[in-house]
Formats: structure tokens, sequence, C-alpha cells
């Protein structure tokens, strides 16, 4: 453990945002903005410094304050938590671009909220001490200071529908980190350690590993939003602020995922069963066929949106079948291991960029027309030609066509089910394209349909459309480094890798 | 019996408590109190290992976890008491209605 690097990257990661969020709290309206913004470019700009840093020294950890685990609190940032920072700073600094646009748009605009600066640089320290947290209380607090920020970034507007959407919002994270801390606690009584790489040693299968197991992923599922947990998520997401919505779609929830990833890769591998895999890919299934018919029974353009994260969670939860392997099969003989790694990762990027896209869009929509009524997109190429583009191509990248970031992820995927031999989920990847296309192509004939009346688009600003499409373009120019992303993540051993379930028997049995 | 055995027994009960009462109960205050029953399940749990592993003096990690963990619950329950308030002023409801 002390032979790797010590940086102060990490540290700075999770204490500049905080520091910076505090700061504008001094300020008046305009200057919170301000202060707020320039947080959050110097903290992608130290984002992105960090990247490089992993990526020539490899693994870089922090002590803080010099206390050694386990009393103090050790930061560490391998190269998977490197590339969900990486992926939160690029998102999240157009996402901050878009807000300091659209709060000052005053005629057309839903008025300023400074409030939403502190907020979001908040859930920003959060997000990256999500990623580089190395403890299992840590987790839980991180998970906290996300949660609480996200709901109070949703109920922003005020509006009533929000609030109550914000409060269910918020009894379900609640309950999420308590299942989760419960079972953090049972971990902790039968081993006496919280470090992961610790616990992933010394972790012996058995009645109460099972059981926090199960608490865990229970509580993260809450979290992530899967099914059928995922009741939460549709009117939370579409009640909030347009970059909001953005914030809580492409990168809040990826969170519990990241965590829910870690825990069942490195220290529970003891206790997981092919059975569990399968069990975990099945809600998964689910909520990809259900997420996906209920955005296309919609019939306002941010529920549709927010209906079709539930169904693009639902394939992150498809990888765990695959990376469970059967009793009898070695890492090794696996090839589909790397594939379906490819598949998690590329689906949590291209989704990130392409859903940032779709709601900043629905956004620009909600500025042009006063509401989102799906009927009334008709004419949008002419009205507005850059986000119906932007729509568009956020659109194909969600179905998976090529060449976007969403078609190499669910090219990998079915490429790893093939290679598995676990065919029936094949069709489920298939199924979820088509729905998806359904969606997609009823918002595109409708903005290509001649309008019934005129001029019911007021103006909007170009810079922001423009913002939006530059996302939406992300979401394709993601498979230029493919190959290099890959490389990078297989360096440090977490990718590729496969739990080798020993154990037999039912889901979640070892006895 | 030990007396941890029965902190532990009691903690899981609290916890199988709160966790039916947030999903049962429709009423905003009824669902917040809930989530803190299970909280104090989850805390009880955390202390009655301290104790179960003492030889001299109770383990101070779990009890350290806990402090910051009751931090973070008080906070959420403000936060979730402040909201339900605030609902409460804006349209007179108290509780969620099947299509809310």
């Amino acid at each position: 453990m002390t032979d790797l690097l010590t940086s102060p990257y990490p540290a700075l990661l999770v204490g500049l945002p905080v520091l910076l969020a505090t700061l504008s709290l001094f300020f008046r309206t305009r200057g919170k903005a301000l202060v707020g913004l320039l947080g959050c470019l110097l903290t992608a700009g130290l984002a992105i410094v960090a990247f490089i840093e992993v990526a020539q020294h490899g693994t870089v950890i922090h002590i803080l304050g010099g206390w050694e685990p386990p009393l103090g609190i050790m930061l560490r940032m391998d190269s998977l938590a490197a590339v969900f920072i990486g992926m939160t700073a690029v998102v999240g600094v157009f996402i901050s671009l878009y807000a300091w646009q659209y709060f000052r748009a005053d005629e057309s605009g839903p008025g300023e909220f400074p409030l939403f600066w502190p907020l979001w640089l908040f859930l920003w320290a959060g997000l990256n001490g999500l990623f580089l947290s190395n403890d299992l209380f840590n987790l839980f607090v991180t998970i906290e200071v996300i949660g609480i920020c996200a709901v109070a970034l949703a109920v922003l507007s005020g509006k009533t529908t929000a609030m109550f959407a914000g409060l269910r919002y918020l009894l379900a994270a609640i309950t999420g980190s308590m299942a989760y801390l419960f079972g953090v606690a049972l971990i902790y009584g039968s081993t006496g350690t919280l470090d992961l790489g610790l616990l992933g040693q010394v972790l012996e299968p058995g009645t109460t590993t099972t059981f926090a197991l199960l608490v865990i992923t229970f509580g993260l599922m809450v979290k992530m939003a899967g099914f059928p947990f995922h009741f939460w998520l549709p009117p939370a997401h579409s009640a909030a602020l347009a970059p909001v919505s953005a914030l809580l779609s492409a990168l809040v929830v990826k969170g519990a995922f990241y965590i829910l990833l870690r825990l069942w890769m490195e220290v529970f591998g003891v206790s997981i069963t092919y059975a569990a895999g399968q069990l975990i890919g099945l809600a998964g299934a689910i909520a990809v066929i259900w997420g996906s018919w209920q955005a296309f029974m919609q019939t306002s353009l941010k529920l549709i949106v927010a209906h079709s994260s539930v169904a693009q969670l639902g394939y992150l939860l498809m990888i765990f079948p695959l990376l469970i392997l059967a009793p009898g099969v070695t890492a090794d003989s696996a090839d589909w291991l790397s594939p379906a790694w490819t598949a998690g990762i590329f689906q949590v990027i291209a989704h990130a960029f392409a859903k940032a896209s779709f709601f900043l869009s629905a956004g620009l929509i909600i500025m042009a027309l006063g509401h989102d009524r799906i009927e009334s997109l008709r004419d949008l190429v002419g009205n507005m030609r850059i986000t119906a583009m932007a729509i568009g191509l956020a659109g194909v990248s969600l179905i998976g066509l090529p060449p976007s970031g969403g078609f190499m992820a669910k090219w990998m995927l079915l490429k790893g089910i093939f290679l598995s031999g676990q065919w029936w989920w094949a069709p489920v990847v298939l199924a979820g394209s088509l729905l998806t296309a359904g969606y997609v192509f009823m918002l595109l004939r409708l903005a290509f349909a001649p309008a019934r009346e005129m001029g019911t688009f007021k103006p909007v600003p170009k810079s922001l459309e423009i913002v939006a499409l530059i996302l939406a373009l992300g979401s394709f120019l993601i498979v230029f480094p493919a190959d290099y992303m890959i490389q990078f993540l297989e360096s440090t051993g977490v990718f590729g890798s496969g739990i080798e379930s020993i154990v037999e028997g039912g889901a979640y049995g070892n006895d | 019996m030990e007396t941890y055995q029965i902190y532990s027994l009691t903690s899981a009960v609290l916890f199988v408590i709160g966790l039916g009462g947030v999903f049962i109960s429709r009423h905003f205050i009824k669902k917040i109190i809930a989530t803190i029953i299970m909280g104090g399940g989850v805390f009880l749990s955390f202390v009655s290992f301290a104790e179960r592993d003492a030889l001299t003096f109770a383990d101070p990690v779990p009890h350290a976890l806990v402090i910051t963990g009751i931090v973070v619950a008080v906070a959420s329950a403000a936060f979730a008491l402040a909201l339900a308030r605030r609902i409460y002023q804006l349209t007179g409801e108290e509780s969620f209605t099947k299509d809310k």
C-alpha cells in the first residue's frame, strides 16, 4: 500500500469545491454565480490534471493529514476512479456553462437561482469524494452528501410538483443509505475493518456476509433507481430545473452504480453466486423494457427523458451477470470480461453525455414554448435547428446506432453476451434499442412535421443551444479515445477481472 | 443471553419496523419518523458490536462512526421535515396520494 505514489490531487479534488462552495455563500446573487462558475472551471481543470497524473504514474493515493488508516482516511485514485472523475468534470463543466447562461436569460428564463452554485459545487465534491473513497464508511458519508445536495437541487424551483417529487426522492435516499449503513455495521461487526482492499482479503463467506451483501445491494439499488426501486426517479428528474435534471440523470445516479460495481467486484467476491448475478441482471433487463415502454407512453418531453434514464440504467445492471463467472470458469479463460467492462464504462459515459444533452435541450424547448407537451414540438426543426439536431444526435446515442458511444456500449454488451453464452440477455438489449428508437423517432417525426400555427416558439439564446449540441456530439466523440481508454483501465487490473464464484447454491445462499 | 445480543436483536427489529413504515405509511411525518427508527436500529447495531468486542473498554471506532451517522441522519431528517412543512404550507396536503 505504501509503494503507491502520494499525490495532493485526490485531496484537492474534494477540498477545492467544498472551499469554493462555502466561499460563494458569502456573496450576493451575481457574485454567487460568478464564484460558482469559476469554481466549476477550476474543479474541472484540476480533475483533468489529476487524470493526467494517474495516466502517467498509475494509481495515486493521499492520506489525509498524515493519519494512516485505519484511524485516518485514505483517498485512492485508480484508473476507474480517474475515468469517472474525468467524465464528471467534462459533463459538469458544460452543464455549468449552460446553467450560467440559462439563469441569466431574463425574459423567457426561469429567473435566477443563486443557490444552484454552492449546491452544485458541494454535490461535485461529494461525487469526487465517492469515486476516491476507499472505505465503506467514507462511501456512506459521500452518498449522503450527494443525496442531500441532489434533493436540494431538485426542489430548487420551488414548484409544488418538484416539492412532492423531492420529498419522495429524499425519503428513498435516506432509506437507501440507512440500509447501506446497516450492511456496513454487519461487515464491521464480523471483520473489524472498513477498508475495501483489506475486506476483499479477510471477508469470509457466511450468513452475515450474505445478509450484509443483501441489504447493501438493496440500499444501492434504491439509490441508483434500479428496478423495482425506480419509482422516485421520473418525477424527481422531470420536475427539476433543466441544468439540475441534466446533473441528476447524467452524474448523480452513476455514483451509486460505482459503489455497487466496486463492492461486488472487489469486496463481496466470496459471497456472490452465479445466480445472484442472474438476479441483478434480470432486474436490469426488466428496467430496460419497462423504462423504455413507459418513456414511449409519456406525453411530456421531460418525462420521456426521465423514464429513458430508468431504462439506460438497466443496461448497466446487465453487465453484472457477465462479470460473475460460473463455477469452474477462471478469469483467464473468460474472454467476455473485457467486452463486458467496456460496455459498462461506455454505457456510463455515453449516457452521461447524451442524457445531459437531452435534458438541456428539453430545457430550451420549455424556454421557447413555456411547456413541454410533445404535440407542440411540430416544426421544431424550422424554429430551433440546433436543438433539434442535439435531440437527434443524443437520441441516436441512446438507441445505440453507429458510430455513437451508445452503439459501442450496446455492441460490446452483445459481444460479451454471446461470448459468454448467456444468449437470453440478447433479445432484451435488442428490444430495448427498438423501444428507444420508438420514442426518439416519435419526437423526431413531430420535429419535422409542418407547424399548425405560427409563432409559438420564442427565441432562445444561441449559446445555450450550442452547449447542448456539444454534449450530444461528445457522446459520439468518446469512441475515438476508446482504445486508449480500455488500455488505461486494463492497466490497474480492476478492468477485465471477474468474480470466480466458488460457491454453488441459491441466489444468495452459501450454506 | 449476553447483553450485546439483546441490543443486536433489538436493532434488527427496529430496522425492520422502520423499513416497513417507510414503504407502508403515506403520511409525510410517519414516513420521516420511520426513517429515523431505521437509523436508530442501525446505530444501535454499531454500538452493540462495540460492546461485544470490549475487553477492558469498548471499541471506540463504532462510536466515532455512530456520531457521524447521527449527525448525517439529523440533517437529513431536518431537511425532510422542512420539505414536508413547505408542501403543507403550499398545498395543505400532508400525505402522498396515488397520483403524486
